[in-house]
């Protein structure tokens, strides 16, 4: 093999690079990002109202897509109302509609955005709930 | 099966491509309707004062220093408007002009001081014809089929083309963070980010839950509204009543907002 030893190195150092998001993360450990729904304004709530709009799962994987459906409706087309799968009727708002109920941004909106290393911008605009009365809780 | 010509070939080619260019992408768009239809997904609010070219009658001889201050005040405080004492900087929904200034090409020699320094309120004039919807490249502002001429902060990128466009200088441009400089937060309506243009959005907000819109409602009076395209409506009645000026109508942007003298 002609050049052998520079073949060899190159390959050596291109491997080390391509694995290096994994083994840049050995040894760290691994934090699940536990997001809450135990806020005050929840738990007020009778059983039958403790729903969101749509099921967990479809809000899970989904809400970022139904935010953005949400503003054109709400913005573009006047349409303030969602009607949701089980034809239960809501006012389309960030601030005044979802952040009522979830009024724990940093433990429910934060949680996984940070570990995703996801940063919406929604919060430049839209004001966050006070979260005072929890860290005051927590003292 | 294995007597296919020329021409049995050709017809089964061409039927196949058609098919595949169009008959996937059409039976998508059928189905896609179909779904929308059956279920509506948005509506609108229950309450929602609606208008096919809503507009704005202000009255000068109703209007003082005091009621002028409540306006202002009031639709700054709602819509969490900074106060930036920089005039360059300074963000403004509904503001105060003299007549000199508001009205220039009324002006003539020998005009009563007393009419030049005359206080107006102006605002986004929400023409039907609006340039600085025509020069946006992103369409985040936009005309509503009632004819509030409206901001989608959400698409706005700040290249100020409909500052430029308006001959009203009704929009301002949010050239730091205006978070610090609103005394009193509302917290049921957004705030802006930097580098977006912002201007009146006749309270659409307000419309949609039955109110009027914020000016009019403590103008004692002095500001109406209503629909333009409604001739029982009562701006209507009182437009054809009485005579009206418009800001800058040679220009042909067709503003809404109407003055009475």
């Amino acid at each position: 093999m002609y050049d052998g030893w520079k073949i060899i190195t190159g390959l050596v150092v291109f491997v080390v690079i391509v694995t290096l998001p994994f083994t840049m993360s050995i040894g760290k450990a691994y934090i699940k990002p536990e997001p809450r729904i135990d806020t005050p304004e929840i738990q007020k709530l009778s059983d039958a109202e403790k729903k969101c709009i749509e099921s967990k799962e479809f809000m899970r994987t989904k809400h970022f897509q139904l935010l953005n459906e949400w503003r054109d409706e709400a913005i573009r087309s006047g349409h303030r109302v969602y009607v949701s799968s089980t034809g239960k009727t809501y006012t389309i708002s960030l601030q005044n509609t979802c952040m009522k109920c979830h009024s724990n941004k940093s433990k429910f909106c934060d949680e996984c955005h940070t570990f995703a290393e996801e940063t919406p911008y929604c919060w430049d605009c839209h004001i966050q709930p006070k979260e005072q009365n929890q860290k005051e809780a927590k003292r | 099966m294995n007597d296919i010509d020329r021409r049995k070939f050709l017809k089964m080619a061409g039927l196949g491509a058609l098919f595949g260019l169009t008959g996937l992408s059409m039976f998508e768009v059928v189905t896609k309707k179909h779904i929308e239809a059956a279920v509506e997904k948005y509506k609108i609010l229950p309450n929602t004062l609606t208008a096919q070219r809503w507009a704005i009658v202000i009255d000068l001889k109703k209007l003082d220093e005091k009621i002028i201050n409540d306006c202002i005040r009031v639709c700054h405080s709602i819509h969490n408007v900074p106060q930036i004492a920089m005039q360059k900087e300074e963000i403004k929904w509904i503001w105060k002009e003299t007549f000199e200034h508001a009205f220039y090409e009324m002006e003539y020699p020998y005009m009563p001081e007393q009419m030049k320094n005359l206080p107006v309120l102006v605002l986004c004039n929400h023409c039907d014809n609006p340039a600085c919807v025509r020069v946006c490249p992103t369409k985040a502002t936009f005309k509503r089929k009632d004819g509030i001429v409206m901001m989608d902060m959400h698409r706005c990128i700040g290249c100020r083309y409909c500052m430029a466009a308006c001959p009203f200088g009704a929009r301002s441009f949010n050239w730091r963070d205006p978070r610090p400089f609103i005394k009193e937060e509302n917290s049921e309506y957004p705030t802006r980010m930097k580098g977006v243009v912002e201007k009146c959005t006749l309270c659409c907000e307000r419309l949609e839950i039955g109110k009027p819109p914020a000016c009019v409602e403590v103008s004692n009076g002095a500001i109406m509204y209503g629909d333009l395209a409604d001739p029982n409506s009562e701006i209507r009645k009182i437009l054809a009543t009485n005579y009206a000026i418009r800001r800058k109508p040679e220009l042909g942007t067709n503003p809404c907002v109407y003055y009475l003298i």
